[in-house]
């Protein structure tokens, strides 16, 4: 270990954090320097901290009129070039729609954390619950691609807020972190490796135009299919808009253009699979019954597992981190010996309906609570047992 | 506010310096202001050398919203109702460009009339330019929050029974550092006021009395074009005799001018002073 390695080791400390705490430090070490909120129960917190924090990066927070406005403001920041965030609870997220699939379509780099509720309306806020899975993924009118990730931990909310920004300033995306109310306000010991925050602002870095003007359209992409981005100063002078555009950025109704330009958006993410895809597979090797869920769900299915196992269950766990596009591939693969799988999860039926599409052909059975309760692992266990008892051994399916 | 100013300008004032002659031929109606209200604006620019690559112009949906895609700048042709909310994110952001909204009665006044309000209070340095021809003319000529009383739209057949906006006092209500109103008929004083808003330090707000001549004066039967344009004139009148002289075309009595001034510390840079204070304590701890 040299003296800089040193240095940073020495850094590196035990800290007793809450999930949106750790959440605010994650934006700050990935170089976030805008942040526009509206107060809303269970993610306030995030907004607080930052309101803090992002001063004294020289990186400005607002707290805005309402919750579409933050996310207007959110998407203008980083059109003007700067990492930009916000952060919501369900009712917002619904809110903020319009303008997410704004940015999506005009490929506006953002991130949106909703830590999630029920529903429908305002639900119970306090209350944990996974309501918005298919939100995340349908929320927007009309058709376009989004990223969405789902932390389990507080010290994942950590890492997966960093890599939301750089997926989103490296893919021109709006990129989405979802996670519930439980591991928003938990506190857990975490390690932080703060020579992350060292890199932060360096970390992802957006692909600008740099040739001539003359030559520049600001949708016509790369071989990697994202466009380069101009930064307003820059001389580009070029146009924005939500309305389809051609190759030039400009409004366009031929159905040529519409169609090579919006179909090059909604596929813009093929190539790039391996960057977003994240998953967890916990002992599904043997598995007989693979356990797909995010979230504190996930967290009491992994417990249940070892309830299980010792109860001679072979039990397995699929955890998609990448919840949006689904690690559908991943999911098949660690499912290859299971005869059933169970899908535990806070609303009455959304990541169930994924899992059932990618694995029609398997017995499924699931866990829909919505009543502001966790599921316990043991409960978890015990259908995963009576799922492995319904479907004996070589009569999978 | 005097004429002359701008007027000495006219001659080497090109248009067409500002515009992407790509986008050309425009797609307003024959008669619609809001080709004067562009034209306006981009004098101003002009007279006060603002360079067009730091020029930033954010417009919301509708007639007014379609402007930008015409300003050879940095562009941003965003969701209805919420120009000014983009618009605050990216001054906050880029406090070196000229950040500028261009917007409709309807776009600003009812869908985005949230935005307005908290602009006006927080008194971020933007200026917003509101076109307000008294109807959604985009979506066909339905009624608006500044359609006069009595007034026949798609969508109040038996003529407008609600009350409309003055938004002039409502933004200057709301604390707006800058508050002014001209019409389309009168460009010089027009380019003129958009100058003193562009100038002002803080969130100022011009709203441009402009006809729209085909979906809303059609209907209620005001005349052509010009005629349109003559009756902004005797609308303008002092009100004690205006309303002898003729017909006035507004049945509001509207003043123009600036209208409100407001001097109070510009949000964006109280917010960095405060950070940079911030951040010096927490140095200071540190050490």
């Amino acid at each position: 270990m040299n003296a800089v390695e040193g240095g940073l080791a020495a850094k590196s400390a035990m800290r007793l954090l809450s999930g949106n705490h750790a959440c605010a430090l994650g934006a700050i070490a990935a170089g976030c320097r805008f942040f526009a909120g509206y107060p809303i129960t269970p993610s306030s917190e995030i907004a607080e901290r930052l309101s803090r924090s992002l001063p004294q990066v020289d990186g400005v927070f607002i707290q805005m009129e309402d919750e579409i406005a933050s996310i207007a403001a959110v998407i203008g920041a980083s059109m003007g070039g700067v990492k930009a965030m916000t952060a919501t609870s369900g009712p917002g997220f619904s809110l903020k729609q319009e303008n997410i699939g704004y940015a999506a379509g005009a490929e506006i780099p953002c991130v949106v954390i909703n830590v999630m509720r029920g529903g429908p309306s305002t639900g119970m806020p306090t209350r944990p619950a996974q309501g918005d899975v298919m939100q995340a993924r349908w929320g927007s009118h009309g058709d376009y691609p989004i990223i969405a990730l789902a932390p389990a931990s507080v010290r994942e909310i950590y890492t997966e807020t960093i890599r939301a920004f750089d997926l989103a300033e490296r893919l021109r995306s709006p990129v989405v972190v979802l996670y519930d109310q439980v591991i928003a306000q938990l506190t857990e010991t975490v390690e932080l490796d703060e020579a992350d925050d060292a890199g932060g602002a360096a970390r992802a870095v957006r692909k600008w135009a740099n040739g001539p003007r003359e030559a520049y359209q600001p949708y016509a992409a790369d071989e990697d299919g994202i466009p380069a981005m101009s930064r307003p100063g820059a001389g580009y002078r070029v146009h924005t808009t939500g309305l389809n555009h051609a190759e030039n950025g400009f409004p366009t109704q031929d159905p040529e253009a519409v169609a090579r330009n919006l179909g090059r958006l909604l596929a813009k993410f093929d190539g790039h699979r391996d960057a977003i895809d994240s998953w967890q597979a916990l002992a599904c090797e043997d598995a007989e019954v693979v356990i797909v869920a995010i979230g504190i769900s996930a967290r009491a299915a992994a417990r249940a597992i070892d309830i299980a196992r010792a109860r001679g269950v072979r039990a397995g766990l699929f955890r998609p981190i990448t919840l949006w596009p689904f690690p559908e591939k991943a999911l098949r693969e660690a499912t290859m010996t299971a005869r059933a799988v169970l899908v535990p999860e806070l609303n009455a039926g959304q990541l169930s309906l994924e899992v059932e599409r990618i694995l029609g052909d398997r017995r499924m059975d699931a866990i829909h609570r919505f009543n502001g309760e966790p599921i316990t692992p043991a409960e978890i266990a015990e259908r995963a047992e009576s799922l492995s008892r319904a479907v004996p051994a070589g009569e999978a399916g | 506010m005097k004429d002359t100013a701008m007027l000495d300008s006219a001659a080497e004032f090109d248009v067409r310096d500002y515009l992407r002659p790509e986008m050309m031929p425009h797609f307003l109606c024959p008669g619609c202001g809001h080709g004067i209200a562009l034209r306006s604006l981009l004098w101003a620019v002009h007279e006060l050398g603002i360079d067009k690559d730091q020029l930033a112009v954010v417009s919301g949906i509708g007639c007014a919203g379609r402007l930008s895609a015409y300003i050879d700048a940095n562009t941003f042709h965003v969701t209805h109702g919420r120009p000014i909310a983009y618009a605050t994110g990216l001054a906050l952001a880029r406090p070196d460009l000229h950040v500028v909204v261009i917007t409709g009665d309807g776009d600003c006044l009812a869908i985005g009339g949230n935005h307005l309000i908290h602009a006006c209070r927080r008194n971020l340095k933007l200026t917003c330019l509101m076109l307000n021809n008294e109807v959604y003319g985009m979506t066909g000529g339905q009624v608006s929050p500044t359609t006069s009383e009595t007034r026949v739209t798609t969508t109040t057949p038996l003529g407008n029974a609600e009350p409309h906006f003055d938004a002039c006092a409502l933004a200057a209500a709301a604390g707006a550092g800058f508050v002014g109103r001209e019409v389309t008929h009168h460009v010089p004083k027009l380019a003129e006021l958009i100058k003193a808003g562009l100038e002002h330090p803080g969130f100022a707000f011009v709203e441009v009395l402009s006809d729209c001549t085909e979906i809303f004066g059609r209907k209620n039967e005001m005349g052509s074009s010009p005629e349109m344009m003559l009756r902004q004139k005797s609308d303008l009148r002092p009100s004690a005799y205006r309303d002898t002289v003729d017909t006035p075309f507004r049945s509001n009595d509207l003043p123009t001018g600036i209208l409100a001034r407001n001097e109070r510390p510009e949000y964006g840079a109280a917010y960095r002073s405060g950070a940079a204070a911030a951040r010096a304590v927490a140095t200071k701890k540190a050490k």
